[in-house]
């Protein structure tokens, strides 16, 4: 019995430093939904749109980090305050760019993302259309 | 056959040659701010600790330039930077620091392992300064000028390196 709690423990012990930094309780509204379920569905697709800052490749609503918890504080609070999902997504990509933001935009240098595949699907028709006007 | 034919392929194999080179190349993890030139947001913080002030965004329009170390007691890292913050310090820096998620006795038994080079410590239990502010981890390190504008980020531990960038840093938002 002792044999197996053994490595139980210690593996208790060695996670210490890592709960460390749980050692506070989550923000408030971290882990709770607003009492209004339009607001929360609305916090809620704010959240999975919204990169996780501290962790690899996670939106906000995936991720256990506290960071992550304390950017769902605020996205909810903003919200049941009134502020517009987008109001809060500009407030949050005014101080970390568009890094922050899993919706695709349209700027200066994400422009032939979009542009590419249209000029290539107009490529592919004009090409089949001289084919076929061959044949036929 | 003619040699058009090739293009495709050809073009085929150059995103994979890109698309290879990316992979080799390492990702960069530094989210910097973009608050670096405007104001400092407003935030009034309880003291971290007995003993020390803390810290509020008012306590930078006094016309001194000051840093503004985002950290806590659980960052491994910040061990690290103790010594560069006390060099720094006895360089003649004003340090505020901004303690994240943090406990008042984890904050009083780092201080007292690891020095103490603050002038006041504010508790920012909800993150609220560090995400107004656009830092992502910690610790990070801000220069703010005598009336209250970030001037200077600076990503990660201090190293003993970057204390001379910082101390120009100061000097140059003391003009």
């Amino acid at each position: 019995m002792r044999s197996r709690l053994l490595p139980i423990v210690l593996a208790l012990v060695a996670a210490g430093p890592l709960a460390a930094q749980q050692s506070l309780p989550p923000a408030p509204f971290a882990n709770r939904q607003l009492d209004d379920a339009a607001q929360e569905a609305q916090a809620q697709d704010l959240m999975e749109t919204l990169r996780c800052l501290t962790c690899q490749s996670q939106s906000i609503a995936d991720s256990d980090a506290p960071m992550a918890g304390d950017m769902r504080h605020q996205v909810r609070i903003r919200i049941a305050a009134g502020e517009t999902p987008e109001e809060i997504r500009s407030w949050l990509v005014e101080r970390y760019g568009d890094y922050v933001s899993y919706r695709p935009e349209v700027g200066a240098t994400t422009w032939p993302l979009f542009a590419v595949p249209v000029l290539i699907l107009i490529a592919a028709l004009a090409i089949f259309r001289r084919r076929f006007a061959r044949q036929g | 056959m003619s040699w058009r034919l090739w293009i495709p392929l050809l073009a085929f194999a150059g995103f994979l040659g890109l698309a290879a080179y990316q992979l080799t190349q390492p990702r960069d993890e530094v989210v910097e701010s973009r608050m670096v030139g405007k104001a400092l947001p407003y935030f009034d913080l309880e003291p971290a600790t007995s003993g020390l002030p803390g810290a509020a965004s008012d306590d930078f329009k006094d016309g001194k330039p000051r840093l503004l170390n985002i950290w806590a007691s659980w960052c491994l890292p910040c061990i690290a930077e103790a010594p560069q913050l006390e060099r720094l310090r006895e360089e003649g820096a004003t340090i505020v620091g901004v303690a994240i998620r943090d406990r008042p006795e984890d904050v009083a038994q780092f201080l007292e392992r690891h020095g103490n080079p603050y002038a006041a410590i504010g508790s920012d239990d909800l993150s609220e300064v560090q995400l107004g502010i656009g830092s992502s981890g910690v610790p990070e390190t801000f220069v703010i000028t005598g009336t209250g504008k970030i001037a200077y980020q600076h990503i990660g531990d201090i190293r003993e390196r970057d204390v001379p960038i910082l101390l120009e840093k100061l000097r140059e938002a003391a003009e």
